[in-house]
């Protein structure tokens, strides 16, 4: 009686073992083999300096301040240590300056703080149809 | 016989606790007389954030009271704005919500699962519970961008919508699922070596879980029909749910329910695909909260309540959480009274502590 129920665990145990060998493994060896995105995957923010107009809308809601806009030097950074990927910059910016990637961002040493500057490169139109962003 | 008694500190760092608690357990001989919990090794604070951050950005900060329970939590606080606010979401941003949160409840108890057969040694149960939920994940992912984090709820709905095709698409896939949960549920609840370890341990007797305020599974494991989705809140009202109980009171009842909730949550998963209806996932939100409100959910772990204080700002004046790991934290103290010693790794994990969300 033992034996028969030992047998039968064991076949159900190379039932088992077989059918993991033949299995894909279910992780990726990332980075030799690419990482798997989705389309709606939140990877990183990306910043288009041509569109920012500066108005600091992203600096002021960004949950964890990631953000830094100097309106002087002209410049955006971003902290991508503190950057959650929640998308609220994003969903606030009306000029679309601001996207999201699908592809996580590179890992970078603790002295670069991951910190990325972008200058901003958009110009004011010459003569504007009264098209200001009603931000407020 | 009476030994003396022994003081033995447990945790805060044990292999078992993948966060922080400490328990002083009394010991006589073998067997725990009394343990005594102290809490407050990952106190963030997150909730005095509430006065220097708006209502809507604190959504995402509310969301990251839990690593597990993410979606619900930032959920009931937007439940909690809009009751402030007086916001009738659209009926498939409800729907959504009801669905990416019964997801989290597979995800979470599959982790549970997994660590649970991790604590006994079980490594192979652990890696099979724990592939299957990397499948819920990629639905998450697939469907919110996040994982762990989803991100999707706003208030006034939620940020992201699910067309029609892929829903169908989740719907096959978690038939395949449910075949996978079938297969390991029936080693965690037949194998010998877990039920010599779960039965009749730990047990907790209906009207001391009663009295002590469980919630969750440690209550629904002990007979006790508690299950907030019974309030028809988001679209449970629509579909209908039953609670799941056992009667056993032990850890293995405790473990039963969970993995019975598995299919149960998978079933709503269906009926709320089945359901879903067309529209628009999110109102525009104008104005300020004010008053006072108590926003209350079912998380896996058990009843979440958020308390919030609007002023008429669009800064919350106070938002207080109560979570379940707290609630079920005296019970725990019943359980361990009387347990052998080498039983308390496996039946602090019987009540699923989150410390990180009780602490916040
Ligand atoms: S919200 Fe958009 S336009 Fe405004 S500062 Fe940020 S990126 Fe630039
Ligand atoms: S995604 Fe969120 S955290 Fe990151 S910069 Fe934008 S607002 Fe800030």
């Amino acid at each position: 009686m033992y034996r028969l129920y030992g047998e039968m665990r064991a076949m159900k145990m190379l039932k088992t073992i077989l059918k993991q060998l033949s299995n894909k493994p279910v992780t990726t060896t990332f980075p030799a083999e690419p990482a798997r995105y989705f389309d709606a995957t939140r990877g990183h923010i990306v910043f288009d300096p041509s569109k920012c107009t500066s108005c600091t809308i992203c600096v002021k809601r960004c949950p964890s301040q990631a953000i830094t806009v100097d309106r002087v030097a002209k410049l955006w950074t971003i902290d991508r240590f503190r950057c959650v990927i929640c998308n609220q910059c994003v969903e606030l910016c009306s000029f679309d300056a601001v996207s999201l990637g699908t592809a996580y961002s590179a890992s970078v040493t603790a002295d670069e703080r991951g910190t990325e500057t972008f200058e901003i490169t958009y110009v004011r139109p010459k003569k504007p149809k009264k098209e200001h962003g009603n931000e407020e | 016989m009476t030994g003396r008694r022994t003081v033995i500190p447990f945790g805060p760092q044990h292999p078992v606790l993948p966060e922080p608690i400490h328990l002083d357990l009394v010991v006589e001989d073998e067997f725990v007389v009394e343990a005594i919990p102290s809490i407050g090794y990952v106190h963030r604070g997150l909730e005095s954030l509430v006065d220097r951050r708006e209502y809507a950005d604190f959504v995402y900060l509310a969301e990251r009271i839990c690593g597990i329970c993410s979606f619900t939590h930032s959920s009931t606080f937007c439940q909690g704005v809009e009751g402030l606010m007086d916001i009738e979401i659209p009926a498939r941003a409800n729907y959504l919500r009801t669905m990416w949160g019964e997801y989290s409840r597979l995800h979470s108890h599959l982790l549970w699962l997994g660590l649970f057969a991790d604590s006994l040694g079980f490594e192979s149960l652990f890696y099979n519970a724990w592939k299957i939920r990397e499948s819920i994940l990629n639905e998450f992912e697939a469907t919110t961008g996040g994982r762990v984090i989803q991100g999707a709820c706003k208030v006034g709905g939620v940020c992201r919508d699910v067309s029609n095709e892929f829903l169908s698409g989740m719907d096959k896939r978690l038939d395949d699922i449910e075949t996978e949960m079938q297969e390991m549920t029936k080693v965690f609840l037949s194998d010998y070596t877990l039920k010599k370890r779960l039965v009749g341990k730990g047990i907790l007797k209906p009207d001391d879980a009663y009295n002590l305020g469980a919630v969750g599974p440690v209550a629904r494991g002990s007979g006790l029909a508690m299950d907030v989705r019974t309030s028809g809140y988001l679209a449970y009202g629509d579909i209908g749910v039953k609670p799941v109980t056992t009667s056993g009171c032990d850890g293995y009842a405790r473990c039963e329910v969970r993995c019975k909730e598995l299919f149960q949550s998978a079933d709503l998963i269906h009926k709320i695909i089945v359901a879903m209806p067309d529209g628009d996932i999110a109102t525009t939100v104008k104005g300020n909260p004010d008053g006072e409100y108590f926003s209350r959910s079912e998380q896996p772990r058990g009843e979440v309540v958020h308390y919030l204080r609007g002023n008429g700002t669009k800064y919350l004046a106070q938002l207080r959480v109560r979570t379940p790991t707290l609630t079920n934290l005296p019970s725990l103290v019943v359980m361990l009274a009387g347990a052998e010693l080498a039983d308390v790794p496996q039946l602090v994990l019987t009540i699923d502590p989150c410390i990180g969300c009780m602490e916040r």
